[in-house]
């Protein structure tokens, strides 16, 4: 089967308006995010009924924060611990590392079928493609990941993947190339998968999953699913091997409940997914089934450099449940693959510029109308638009004070412009320049231009005023 | 330097400082003590909500109502635990409309052929539930392996009443959780399912299509 190798796709992320305007143009794709999202939004709200969500979103977040601090310690803990139970452990600094260790375990195991669980992190560094160029076979088993797999795509959204597509178009694709009947019998095509998996499964050399919470008290690796499919990579397979960034970490066990509780919730508006998995180490030899060899690699990959800021470190509390996505006015109009980037939406829009650098992400920040809604349903309380605007900042090295950190920062600054602003500021520190300037500015307003860049691409231009607001106030007083 | 080092003493070195570690209050969590037959009715009403099915049962009656469910759905055959009591009860029950009676007492590489295509129900004790969000603990062991939870298209599992919990933090911190954890711990809230397809639902996409729990009152 030749369905796993995905082509390359070399995306420019920063192609994000011609994408935009193709895929707003697409009601098809439109309709199928607005009835998604407009679901997950009530399904959410309902979710979390009778609960004190404020003081939930508190805590989840003072756990995170707490987790950030001991950050080095805990990942340290963990390292204790699960090498204690028999997991072995990695460490990659960057995506290619994580990448090689993978690919060298499964060389050393002799194994050429790998089984996947849902695993964003391995999006991120594109495990898949790296592992069918070592002829190695990378199949996913979430059922969504599945279907975005077998028509050579990438998820569109990190919950659900396949969300861009409709149950005919998904019917058509497994027809296909699985040859099942042409159907829009849902539970048919899913009893398909099912058995075209299983048989996947009882073959599989390697299972890859990701991990939602590793815990460093007790050595433990939680995954969230409903499916099952995590459950088998992870029990199945002589092997698996579990990765992870390394801001997933906990300090205690207890940490998980509320964050489970608010995971779930805020994902799909449900109580609690059908499988919460933890495992804490190897199969022992008294037991009778599950993995012989565990291995984590805990991925790095710029994010040791977030945490270096304090104010871009509220990128890594995310437990990656998609509500900003799920709210935000303008994912749901253009869809995820528009960003070309692994984690689209609002979280993208904050981590994303970290990963691939800010001349590469420039358009990423000022993709969004800054209307508040993913910080206001955020989980973790991360500060989604205050990180947009020091991103914008970062963009055009706007702030003197504080300097730009982000790599590729100041991809955007325009020197026309960076002058506008700078006689602006010049101007405001200074009240006799200021009532000058802006009396001579509304004495010329005839000759104001019509057009103001991408201002007035869709909007008319803003027009200056006749007479000062200081020469109107003067008047009203007397 | 390898990389393992590199990443700690980058998060140790941290441009910024040391960062401030604020205090967790977990009290959201606490709720209002209730009743067992409460916890038992919101566990039914949870679970059921999510296409789990419950049938309450007494310690006498559960083995006759477990027959009674399997032969509705033509069960073949039902996977058991050797040592556990609900092994022992079933085998020595003398109900004879049981079906075939299945011990996982080898290693899975030896028969998981057999277990993923010929075996049709399971069933597992629980180290109990969680009546808010109408779970079932799960703790593998030897005697009842991870995938007989899993791999079948039935899974009963059997829950003493007494056992249930309103959260699952209340769980966790009363059975100690913290003190170690097995190879394997699972909290299993319904049937395997998927929405991938368009948002709808459909149920057995890799574990069980049904969950039937016997709460023991």
């Amino acid at each position: 089967m030749n369905q796993t190798t995905r082509t390359p796709q070399h995306i420019d992320v920063r192609e994000f308006h011609s994408r935009a305007r193709t895929a707003i143009a697409d009601p098809k794709i439109r309709k199928n995010f607005r009835k998604a999202m407009d679901g997950l939004i009530v399904k959410r709200k309902d979710a979390f009924e009778g609960w004190d969500l404020e003081a939930l979103r508190e805590l989840g977040a003072n756990i995170r924060l707490r987790a950030l601090a001991d950050l080095p310690d805990l990942l340290e803990q963990l390292e204790k611990k699960l090498t204690d139970n028999g997991v072995n452990v990695h460490w990659a600094i960057d995506g290619d590392e994580a990448c090689r260790i993978i690919r060298d375990i499964c060389v050393a195991r002799n194994a050429k079928t790998v089984i996947k669980g849902k695993s964003m992190v391995t999006e991120e560094m594109e495990l898949n493609h790296y592992l069918a160029d070592h002829d190695i076979e990378a199949l996913e088993s979430d059922l969504g990941e599945y279907i975005v797999q077998l028509a050579s795509e990438t998820p569109s959204h990190i919950i659900m993947p396949a969300i861009h597509k409709n149950t005919g178009e998904i019917s058509e694709l497994m027809y296909e190339k699985t040859g099942t009947d042409l159907s829009n019998d849902v539970e048919y095509l899913t009893a398909s998968a099912r058995q075209q998996l299983r048989e996947k499964f009882m073959n599989a050399d390697v299972g890859v999953s990701g991990v939602n919470f590793a815990v460093a008290e007790t050595g433990t690796l939680c995954l969230v699913e409903n499916e099952g499919n995590g459950r088998m990579t992870t029990t199945v397979p002589p092997c698996h091997i579990a990765v992870t960034g390394i801001e997933k970490v906990v300090g205690y066990l207890e940490d998980v409940a509320p964050l489970l509780a608010l995971l779930t919730r805020s994902a799909t508006g449900q109580h609690i997914t059908t499988y919460f998995n933890m495992i804490s180490g190897s199969r022992k030899p008294d037991e009778l089934d599950g993995p012989e060899e565990v291995h984590v690699v805990l991925v790095d990959n710029g994010r040791s450099s977030i945490y270096q800021d304090d104010e871009l470190l509220d990128t890594l509390r995310c437990i990656r449940c998609g509500a900003c996505m799920n709210h935000c006015p303008v994912y749901t109009r253009v869809g995820g693959h528009t960003y070309g980037t692994t984690y689209p939406g609002p979280i993208g829009k904050i981590l994303m510029p970290h990963l691939i650098g800010l001349d590469e992400g420039r358009h990423l920040p000022s993709a969004s109308s800054l209307c508040g809604a993913c910080g206001e349903v955020c989980p973790v309380k991360i500060p989604i638009p205050d990180l947009l605007v020091r991103l914008r900042q970062e963009s055009v090295d706007g702030d003197k004070l504080n300097p730009a950190k982000v790599r590729g920062h100041g991809a955007k600054r325009n020197a026309l412009e960076a002058l506008v602003w700078k006689g602006w500021s010049w101007m405001h520190a200074r009240p006799g320049a200021y009532r000058f300037g802006t009396t001579v500015a509304s004495r010329l307003r005839k000759l104001q231009p019509g057009k103001l860049g991408g201002w007035t691409r869709y909007r008319t231009a803003p027009k200056l005023a006749a007479r000062t607001l200081h020469e109107r106030m003067k008047e009203r007083s007397q | 330097m390898n990389s393992r080092d590199t990443i700690l003493q980058r998060l140790r070195e941290r441009s910024g400082g040391k960062l401030h570690r604020p205090d967790c209050d977990f009290s959201v969590l606490e709720r209002p003590s209730s009743s067992v037959a409460e916890r038992v009715e919101q566990f039914q009403r949870t679970i059921e909500s999510v296409h789990g099915e419950v049938h309450r049962c007494t310690p006498e009656s559960w083995v006759a109502q477990l027959a009674g469910i399997l032969s509705s759905r033509g069960a073949r055959n039902l996977l058991i635990p050797a040592a556990h009591q609900i092994g022992h009860a079933l085998r020595d029950s003398g109900q004879d409309d049981l079906p075939e009676l299945l011990i996982y007492d080898e290693p899975v590489v030896s028969w998981q052929a057999h277990l993923f295509n010929n075996v049709d129900a399971s069933i597992t004790s629980t180290r109990g539930g969680i009546a808010e969000t109408g779970s079932l603990i799960l703790w593998p062991t030897p005697d009842e392996p991870r995938l007989m939870s899993l791999v079948p298209p039935i899974h009963v599992a059997v829950l003493k009443a007494s056992e249930l919990y309103t959260t699952f933090h209340e769980a966790m911190r009363v059975q100690n959780w913290m003190s170690g954890m097995p190879t394997n711990a699972l909290l299993i809230s319904g049937p395997s399912k998927t929405a991938d397809i368009e948002q709808t639902l459909a149920y057995g996409v890799h574990g069980p299509k049904e969950l039937i729990v016997l709460v023991i009152e």
